[in-house]
């Protein structure tokens, strides 16, 4: 009897989570910056989401879950930082590609937006520092409200509007060839 | 309102996050302010330059494997500690797994911090499982609808003759949710119509049958697996929507519903 209501809960979490995995894979990927640290983060965040579930009551599955991912991932870099090794936010800009801002860039600049491809996209905010990265991608790629991203970030809903607007004013000068705005 | 407040609030506007009030203010001052217009101008632009690049990435085939293989198995059976039953294949990645085990009290908080209300009855909850389940079959499928069309007036006689009792079909574009369909499903061992409205890109199941809870008084709202669930009976119908919108928005939903069949005569 035990064994079937196991099973009924697998059964329910599998249907209530899996349809999350793309976006808690495209997080873990622009928090954790490789492929296979985001593979191992997602899966941890999944068995540990199973193992909360019984107390789960809401909110909606998509924030719980990245909540749990964030902090899976948050915890590697604090075990990671701790133990010495180098850490990805640290080493934040060794490798990014050179900026783009040294492009010529023709106007208007609307439009000039909108030509922009998906890989110079990704490679712009992935290159935003971590806290504004990680608006950005749970707002403009995982479609959280403010008020979920608030959960997610343990943060309040004013600090997540000027987050965005920041993060947003930075993509922008990235993206057009400005001097980055003072901070 | 002046530029700092609005350099601010214009991604709260092209976010959809803001209130009628303030979303004119902004725009009044967007219409006054040059600077601003063209921030709101390029924002804009931005958002759906990154909406056109669909930016979600979709997850490799193997870690779905993986996770659907760590779910394969009871957590009574499950590997207590952290990482062993995903590092197997994959020692070389111990240690990184290791580290995992520090948050667990942290995400455990969060977890237990986030309550809402639940349905009363053990019916109704039996039935918002099973309400929930048919909505997940109808996203993950192939099957969202039998009959797909935004008109009120074909989705409607598509019924007829499928059910004992026709469900009403009403036109929510005014209120901003859009109709796609409707089609015949299964709920609580019972046939029952589903009527499938969007709203931006989430969409909404609305079962109706006549014995669907239709026993129970009252609305009601549900946290339920994730989805919101919002129940109410009305002319001998049990009504259910369940979607990933919002519990307000879908409270607004269901009400609009109830609204437009009009006050059942039974009911004082």
């Amino acid at each position: 009897m035990a064994a079937a209501r196991d099973d009924e809960k697998m059964r329910r979490f599998r249907d209530a989570a899996l349809p999350c995995l793309d976006d808690a894979f495209t997080l873990a990927r622009y928090l954790m910056r490789n492929e296979a640290d985001a593979e191992d983060a997602v899966q941890e965040c999944y068995l540990r989401a199973l193992r909360h579930f019984d107390s789960y009551r809401g909110p909606a599955m998509k924030p719980w879950l990245l909540t749990i991912l964030r902090n899976v991932c948050k915890s590697e870099f604090a075990r990671r930082s701790a133990a010495a090794v180098s850490s990805e936010m640290n080493d934040e800009h060794a490798e990014d590609p050179p900026p783009i801002w040294q492009e010529p860039q023709p106007s208007p600049e609307a439009q000039l937006l909108q030509r922009r491809d998906g890989e110079t996209i990704r490679r712009l905010v992935a290159a935003l520092p971590p806290p504004f990265r990680e608006a950005v991608v749970l707002r403009d790629i995982n479609n959280l409200s403010y008020r979920e991203i608030a959960e997610v970030a343990g943060i309040p809903v004013g600090t997540v509007m000027s987050r965005l607007a920041r993060a947003r004013s930075m993509l922008r000068a990235a993206w057009n060839g400005e001097e980055g705005p003072t901070p | 309102m002046n530029c700092a407040e609005s350099e601010v609030l214009i991604h709260a506007l092209l976010d959809g996050e803001l209130d009628a009030g303030h979303a004119r203010e902004v725009e009044a001052h967007a219409a006054t302010c040059r600077d601003c217009a063209d921030k709101l101008e390029t924002f804009r632009a931005m958002q759906a330059a990154m909406a056109a690049a669909e930016l979600k990435e979709k997850a490799p085939v193997r870690l779905r494997n993986r996770i659907e293989g760590a779910l394969a198995t009871p957590p009574a059976r499950a590997p207590t500690r952290f990482g062993t039953s995903f590092a197997a294949g994959r020692a070389s990645r111990r240690t990184f797994l290791g580290g995992f085990a520090l948050g667990t009290a942290a995400s455990a908080a969060v977890a237990a911090g986030i309550v809402i209300a639940v349905l009363g009855g053990d019916d109704d909850r039996r039935i918002a499982g099973e309400i929930v389940s048919a909505h997940l079959r109808s996203l993950q499928g192939s099957h969202l609808t039998d009959v797909e069309t935004s008109d009120q007036h074909t989705v409607k006689p598509w019924f007829n003759g499928k059910l004992d009792a026709a469900p009403p079909v009403i036109d929510l574009t005014a209120q901003g949710f859009t109709l796609v369909g409707g089609r015949l499903d299964y709920v609580d061992g019972e046939a029952v119509a589903a009527i499938v409205y969007k709203r931006r890109k989430h969409l909404i199941n609305l079962f109706v049958g006549p014995r669907l809870g239709a026993a129970s008084r009252g609305k009601k709202k549900a946290m339920f697996q994730g989805f919101n669930v919002y129940h109410w009976t009305q002319d001998g119908l049990g009504f259910w929507a369940v979607s990933d919108i919002n519990a307000d928005e879908l409270a607004e939903f269901g009400r609009s519903v109830a609204d437009a069949i009009g006050p059942p005569a039974d009911r004082t």
